[in-house]
């Protein structure tokens, strides 16, 4: 294990993150509100010196830094930097409760957007921001940020690679251009360009500036932090139509975007996920509209709020417009199997993504045809490509590893006694990072009344969600501690 | 700059360590995924699996805004196949094949038009001219030769009992009567540039700079014998083994072939009559010894088993044969090796790369480029000549006043025919060449890069 390099990439974490916590102290400096600030202040300087202590402790680091390296570094550094992203809350009195801080802040950077908040309209406006803000840089991945700003040393520059995959979302994370700097930098360049539009959008629409910078980054990284207390519902039909088309503009994955400025826009025609969202959301809508007939005053606004629903949920973002936990039974199990699909990877949004679907969906198809024919010799394709046998295994081991952990931190969060729908879908909208589940825990209601214990199995949850899975078992693996 | 690599094997690999650490974008092509994987772990570049003489994943790869694609996979067919696509989908690439059958080499000259080439490489025909240049000039390790051969660098052992042991480097000059200059000492594995007061030990290996003809009078001094050689045996023989063969017979040196495979024997004894070829398993010490491997003049080892080289190159040593050399194509740069006594260590592929890393950096900077490139110690260090433009800095100022970047000296400067080694006195004059020895930490891509 290469402890120091682990350590010199957190550290610069942590000393990215007390820039990020800059603008929302200046927002709480200029609103004269002295608790807030104090607290940022704090963090800040926390953030420091720990990055200070750690680029001084890891000075020499050697290279070497594999696989394994990958996956403990990024999990941890995600730890890390929750811990220090939930200072501002306890230290400004915002959230006194450790645990309560903690899971709040997790739910921010893994783009969840479940909160124990029952009404955020009385908090300070920095703390606000930081909320909002936490989803923005937890949706495309600090990691990646770095890369894109970091030099990458000469030789062997391939380690970066092991970072970028342990990070981001998808069974197959490839580069866009051969330099991983590169590739960082475009991603974030697409992420700005479509939040900045976004925010442009909703501007237009006459939302205030300061709400249409969080939604923006709520958004953005699919997160679902409001800034209302009615979330979605407090703006015009407009601003939620707005939100509707870039909620699933963030549910694409970004390579489509890369494609589209390299002007291959057949490629993208023909991308078999994206037709698959898309034919998804379509599906949903139409069903959910037929569904909700009698609900609503005209098929108009029954088609409005089930395609605000549908793309809040497929890509795993969570606002609401309505209180969809009153809706009929048929549209919400559809929006519970649209929890666990997900977008597609390379976005993001959570959940299984559509692509560890299609891949899942064909194996299947393939064991089955194997059945049949026991000699025959079959090959999975993809935009038709051949994928490989490791990534097929890779995804098979995924959805094992995803139905065992929903099961296991079900049954630990049930020893509350609430509902089973509340728990069942506490635990999707959490592991998915999803945000609201149904009744208990539905778009009216909060996380609150689960104990200290169910919120940090959630919370645990979220950040096996985000990260998929393995860089969290890593940490729990023997095998990445004992020989070096 | 964006080039394209095709066939992730030897060379292609060791290609891509290098470009890639110098900061250019590269895509790698090769029909094996898992070979791509590989070279992901460890490079940042891109990796597009398929056949690359096919225009379909040469798109893919992104030919069409590619400055350079170098074709290595392991068929001369597919790499002319290769370079021609290339060439027919974007107009403007710069395009390297690797052509190694001997049977093509004169018409590749020839045809050089008609198959778009830029450059083509023979990593054989390259380690067969650098074995030829060590065994006419016994006693060294290593050279590389600079300004068309003015000058070299010449890598030496100090030998159990040899003069330069408890020698400090500002005594040298005096006990070996010409002016040398040591650029690197390889010292237990790791590269070091001395200073005055450095002293040598036992097993350092040195890197010498000095006009050609001094380094036959320094041998003479130090007591070391040159003796012509006048015998060799070759074992394998492959075409490293042909190339070699064919320009020692040109001067008259004796050449005993021993090879394995019954065709390769017959094939070699059509084109080689002068040659003795001899059929068996060099690992057959019996066989070795009534080939007389006790009288020879040198052994080379060529097989295309590491493994058997070592070995084989042990045994000779342990027979004392005079001058030893062993071919290698896994890593050179290995610690464990540089303690056996298995005399020169030859490595195809880094010459070959040395080649490309050339021309890349030639036309990435078409004045003030590199006009010739070697990496020495180990590739710990780089050996690399300059001409002086105008445009350099420093020009006409003595070289005391000169900053200079840390692990970094000049180690001769040519005037027209005379080499210099430089003093605090000597002075960079347009027109003239340098050779510049740095730590390939430094990234020297230019002349004005070596100063600090």
């Amino acid at each position: 294990m290469n402890y120091r390099m682990i350590g010199r990439i957190i550290g610069q974490i942590l000393g990215l993150e007390a820039l990020f916590l800059l603008p929302p102290l200046l927002l709480c400096l200029c609103d004269g509100d002295g608790q807030a600030a104090l607290g940022f202040t704090l963090s800040i300087l926390i953030s420091s010196a720990v990055y200070l202590l750690l680029s001084r402790l890891c000075r020499r680091a050697e290279s070497g830094f594999r696989a394994k390296e990958g996956l403990v570094c990024v999990s941890l550094a995600w730890i890390a930097m929750s811990f220090l992203g939930c200072l501002p809350f306890v230290l400004s009195g915002a959230i006194p409760n450790l645990v309560d801080a903690l899971f709040e802040t997790v739910s921010g950077f893994t783009t969840t957007g479940a909160s124990i908040l029952p009404a955020v309209e009385g908090l300070p406006r920095g703390i606000l921001f930081w909320r909002s803000f936490t989803h923005w840089v937890g949706g495309m991945g600090v990691l990646v940020f770095l890369l894109a700003i970091i030099p990458v040393s000469g030789a062997g520059g391939g380690f970066t690679m092991h970072l970028l995959r342990a990070e981001s979302p998808g069974p197959d994370v490839g580069k866009l251009v051969p330099r991983i700097k590169q590739t960082a930098k475009l991603l974030y360049l697409i992420y700005v360009a479509l939040t900045v539009l976004n925010f442009l959008f909703l501007l237009l629409g006459g939302m205030p500036l300061f709400d249409a910078v969080c939604n923006a980054f709520a958004t953005a990284g699919t997160g679902g932090f409001a800034v209302r207390n009615a979330s979605m519902a407090a703006y015009s039909p407009y601003l939620q139509t707005v939100t509707t088309v870039f909620m699933l503009l963030f549910g694409v994955n970004f390579s489509c975007y890369y494609l589209l400025l390299m002007r291959q826009f057949r490629s993208v025609l023909r991308d078999e996920e994206l037709r698959l969202y898309l034919i998804i959301v379509a599906g949903a809508i139409l069903l959910i509209t037929w569904d909700l007939r009698g609900l609503y005053a005209t098929v108009g606004q029954a088609l409005h709020h089930a395609a605000f629903q549908v793309a809040s949920i497929i890509s795993t973002t969570g606002f609401a417009t309505t209180d969809f936990d009153l809706w009929p039974s048929f549209s919400k199990a559809i929006l519970m199997v649209l929890m666990i699909t997900g977008a597609c990877a390379g976005s993001t949004a959570g959940g299984l993504k559509l692509a560890r679907a299609l891949l899942l969906i064909k194996t299947l198809r393939r064991n089955a045809r194997q059945v049949l024919h026991p000699n025959r010799v079959q090959v999975v394709r993809n935009n038709g490509q051949a994928i490989s046998e490791k990534v097929l295994e890779h995804a098979n081991a995924y959805f094992a590893a995803y139905i065992i952990i929903i099961l296991v931190s079900f049954l630990l969060i049930s020893l509350d006694e609430f509902s089973l729908t509340t728990n069942f879908t506490a635990v999707l909208a959490c592991f998915n990072n999803v945000g609201p589940g149904f009744e208990g825990v539905g778009p009216s209601c909060s996380f609150a009344a689960y104990s200290p214990f169910s919120k940090l199995v959630l919370t645990v949850d979220m950040l096996a969600g985000r990260l998929e899975i393995f860089p969290i078992l890593a940490l729990f693996s023997r095998g990445s501690w004992t020989y070096k | 700059m964006k080039i394209l690599i095709a066939g992730a094997g030897k060379v292609g690999s060791t290609v891509a360590r290098q470009l890639s650490s110098e900061g250019h974008d590269l895509t790698l092509i090769d029909s094996k995924q898992e070979v791509l994987d590989h070279a992901l772990e460890r490079f940042d570049v891109m990796a597009v699996q398929g056949n690359c003489a096919s225009m379909e994943i040469l798109r893919q790869a992104g030919i069409a805004d590619a400055d350079l694609l170098i074709a290595a996979t392991s068929q001369d067919e597919i790499n002319l196949l290769c370079c021609l696509s290339a060439h027919r989908l974007n107009k403007n690439i710069h395009t390297i094949a690797r052509i190694r059958n001997p049977d093509y080499a004169n018409q590749i000259y020839e045809m050089r038009e008609t198959f778009a080439l830029s450059l083509s490489v023979n990593p054989d025909k390259q380690a067969a001219a650098e074995i030829d240049r060590l065994l006419k000039y016994p006693g060294f390790l290593k050279r590389e030769p600079f300004a068309r051969g003015r000058v070299e660098i010449a890598e030496l052992k100090v030998a159990e009992g040899s003069r330069l042991k408890g020698i400090a480097l500002y005594q040298l000059n005096d006990l070996i009567q010409c002016r040398v200059l040591v650029c690197t000492v390889l010292r237990r594995g790791v590269a070091v540039t001395p200073d005055g007061s450095f002293v040598l030990e036992e097993g350092d290996r040195l890197f010498v700079t000095a006009a050609t003809d001094d380094l036959a009078r320094m041998l003479k001094n130090l007591g070391i014998a040159t003796r012509k050689v006048r015998r060799v045996i070759l074992c394998g023989g492959g075409r490293i083994a042909f190339y070699l063969a064919q320009r020692l017979l040109r001067s008259g040196i004796t050449v005993q072939i021993v090879e394995q495979n019954p065709d390769t024997c017959a094939l070699l004894a059509n084109l080689l009559p002068a040659a003795c070829i001899v059929h068996g398993d060099a690992s057959n010490r019996e066989l070795l010894e009534s080939e007389g491997i006790d009288d020879c003049d040198a052994l080379v080892n060529l097989t295309g088993m590491d493994e058997q080289n070592i070995v084989v190159s042990l045994f000779g040593a342990s027979r004392n044969v005079p001058q030893i050399i062993t071919k290698l194509s896994r890593d050179q740069s290995n610690s464990v090796l540089a303690s056996l006594p298995i005399g020169s260590v030859i490595c195809p592929k880094e010459l070959c790369c040395n080649t490309i890393v050339r021309y890349v950096r030639a036309m990435q900077n078409q004045t003030g480029a590199a006009v010739s490139l070697h990496t020495i110690a180990d590739g710990q260090t780089e050996a690399i000549e300059f001409r002086i433009k105008e445009g350099t800095l420093h020009l006409d100022e003595p070289l005391r006043d000169i900053p200079l970047k840390k692990n970094l000296l000049i180690a001769c400067i040519i005037h027209g025919p005379q080499a210099e080694i430089p003093s605090g006195d000597s002075r960079l004059i347009l027109g003239d060449t340098v050779i510049v020895v740095t730590s390939r930490r430094n990234a020297v891509h230019q002349l004005n890069d070596i100063f600090a």
